[in-house]
């Protein structure tokens, strides 16, 4: 039993360009979900083996990789990703949204405008957006072959119907170069408006279901909705306690035990570039505040 | 001042020196081998040789082993290494005709030739805790006889000579034989690709699917033709010697059940087959999958498709339980910006309900 020595970034050559062909078709018919033949990878189904399969066919030793999961490049998914290329492709990684060239992504998009040449791989776990109207996947073939979408239509009436407003607060579907109805994967659909026209390539990988899909640069999304409801974003009204901003998506922490809260931003990249020139909010730099949450 | 959660790359370790000190458990305790693994928890390493889709008992022990016991964790572990290994091709079929049986039984013939062998089986033992296991003993001798040179026909065979069973489908040597961890599955999946789902399959979800046709979601009025245990052969063709290469013998387990019949004004009737088969001793999967096969060619055999065991897509997409596993448990991974979307959205439509419920009180005052 000796150990094994694996390739460059984990995945055999053969493997990777199983991976590629799927990947350039999906790139050009944007919002096509294209099966491959999707492999079991040394972390479980859920833990973004998609996302983490697109990038290891992708990669390669000059790039420069930044890993996040809901925004944060420190939550323990996003490290444990970070760590398994760092150590099986030896490539550079980085926290700065500017300076990566390959991000890869657990249900958020960065704050930082994304440039050209840069590519955002989503982790997916449903890629399927009509899926919980349809469980069939044959059925759901044939409604994307005909461009059949009115049940999602009829959902998100419903929806107003019922509530008075669309119910779908992330996972928003998206008409993808006005042709495919796609799921962005679970991002808030705050972050939806940032798919559209957007420079950098957008790949999603669904490792699980076996389906990867993508959005190249500047291709139009658009999130559905009705002429007399409108798509909004939405984003609890308040600056970030850490650093002021009043245009990122937050995160709520629960402060103690008698409903306090505070509201900062969700993308830690953002937060502590904006800290480091200076911005502030309502709880930074303020050492005596320590003890009132102590 | 809040700062931000840091330092999950310690916590990741140590969680990780943690988990192994937990496996080690009591370290005065003697540390279990390998071949203790493979040796004694012998049917636990044919489930996951099985279900890794690796005959390897070594490794599969190792994997148990490193899993602690979590029999879900070692077939995760041995499919994550078996998707690095490079395929070379694929054998030749199998001979299960030719295999040295030690168990071999049928439901459908009191006696048949090469007779019936009971074999190692808990089927007639007495499930009372046995005290003597609980220190170090030494069981008996098995008994031993003299070896029968008898042909050993399956059951199956014997029917198929009167035209009694439909015949098992010829393999096409131009028509490969697919592989479901090569290429991505499609519906509706021939039954190669179904026999190699259900053989990869979660034994208890097999086990259900196939209990709930015997009470009578998706009845087929199943018999067990034949079980049998035992070694076969396994060749390969090398296309530069040009014949089959024996690679070794392997353990397996088949069952071939005999169900109720098809037939049509002009087809005699005759009974269909439902087929599984296993590695190790994996007799109930092995049972559970030849159910689950017969009751999935329900549309091939034109019986209505009313149950979940007769549903392809249904069964062959929940069947894994290594997928299954990672979607349920990943559930603890965060969703804090998902989860702070939906509180949004519901902390609106709470208020919109307020303002209505105080707007009509106010009505009914007014009123």
């Amino acid at each position: 039993m000796n150990a094994p020595a694996y390739n460059f970034a984990y995945l055999d050559e053969q493997t990777k360009r199983m991976i590629r062909r799927a990947i350039l078709k999906a790139i050009a018919i944007p919002g096509y979900q294209v099966p491959f033949a999707s492999r079991e990878m040394p972390m479980p189904y859920g833990w973004g083996t998609g996302g983490v399969q697109v990038t290891a066919a992708i990669l390669g030793p000059a790039d420069v990789l930044k890993v996040i999961d809901q925004g944060s490049d420190d939550t323990t998914n996003a490290i444990s990703i970070r760590k398994f290329f760092a150590k099986t492709a030896g490539v550079a990684t980085t926290t700065a949204t500017a300076d990566a060239t390959v991000i890869q992504t657990r249900h958020r998009i960065p704050e930082a405008p994304l440039h050209g040449g840069q590519v955002l791989v989503y982790q997916v776990p449903i890629p399927e957006p009509l899926r919980f109207l349809e469980p069939r996947e044959t059925e759901t073939r044939r409604m994307h072959a005909l461009g059949e979408y009115g049940l999602m239509h009829v959902k998100l009436y419903e929806d107003i119907s019922r509530f008075g407003h669309i119910a779908t607060s992330y996972a928003y579907p998206v008409k993808v170069n006005a042709r495919y109805v796609m799921d962005p994967s679970p991002t808030p659909k705050f972050d939806n408006p940032k798919m559209d026209n957007c420079p950098a390539l957008q790949l999603f990988g669904a490792g699980r279901e076996k389906r990867i899909y993508a959005i190249p640069p500047y291709t139009s999304v658009v999130s559905l909705d009705f002429e007399d409801h409108p798509f909004t974003r939405y984003r609890f009204d308040a600056p970030c306690a850490l650093c002021g901003a009043g245009d990122s998506y937050l995160d709520e922490i629960v402060t103690d035990d008698k409903g306090s809260r505070m509201f900062v931003c969700s993308d830690t990249d953002y937060c502590e570039t904006r800290q480091q020139r200076g911005y502030c909010g309502s709880e930074s730099a303020a050492p005596h505040k320590e003890r009132l949450h102590g | 001042m809040y700062v931000a959660v840091k330092g999950g790359e310690r916590a990741i370790e140590n969680a990780h020196r943690l988990l192994a000190h937990e496996r080690r458990g009591d370290r005065e305790i003697p540390e279990v081998s390998l071949d203790q693994i493979s040796g004694q928890l012998s049917l636990a390493v044919d489930r996951v040789m099985t279900e890794g889709s690796l005959y390897d008992r070594d490794l599969a022990a190792l994997a148990i082993k490193q899993a602690r016991g979590d029999m879900i964790e070692a077939i995760f572990l041995l499919r994550a290494f078996r998707a690095t290994l490079p395929r070379f091709g694929v054998t030749e079929p199998v001979d299960t005709g030719q295999m040295q049986a030690r168990r071999r039984i049928s439901s459908t013939f009191k006696d048949i030739p090469g007779g019936q062998i009971l074999g190692p089986t808990f089927d007639y033992t007495h499930r009372l805790l046995d005290p003597q296991l609980a220190e170090a003993s030494i069981p008996e001798a098995p008994a031993t006889g003299e070896a029968s040179s008898a042909a050993m026909p399956r059951v199956t065979d014997i029917l198929g000579l009167d035209g009694l069973i439909e015949p098992s489908p010829q393999a096409d040597a131009n028509t490969p034989v697919g592989d479901l961890t090569r290429d991505p599955l499609a519906f509706p999946a021939g039954r190669d690709l179904r026999l190699q789902n259900l053989a990869r399959a979660d034994e208890g979800f097999l086990l259900a699917l196939g209990y709930s046709s015997q009470r009578g979601y998706g009845r087929n009025h199943p018999f067990a033709g034949e079980i049998r245990l035992g070694e076969v052969e396994v060749e390969f063709m090398a296309e530069d010697v040009g014949f089959a290469v024996p690679l070794g013998p392997i353990t397996l387990t088949e069952c071939q059940m005999v169900n109720q019949f098809k037939g049509s004004a002009t087809e005699a009737p005759c009974f269909t087959r439902g087929y599984g088969l296993a590695f190790g001793q994996s007799e109930r999967k092995a049972m559970s999958m030849a159910l689950v096969d017969r009751t999935l060619r329900a549309r091939e055999l034109g019986e209505e498709v009313a149950a979940p065991a007769q549903d392809e897509e249904f069964v062959m997409s929940h069947s894994d339980n290594v997928e299954a596993t990672g979607f349920v448990e990943h559930l603890k991974l965060p969703h804090y910006v998902d989860f702070q979307s939906e509180l949004g959205l519901l902390r609106k439509l709470r208020q919109e309900f307020a303002e209505a419920d105080a707007l009509s009180d106010m009505q009914e005052a007014a009123e």
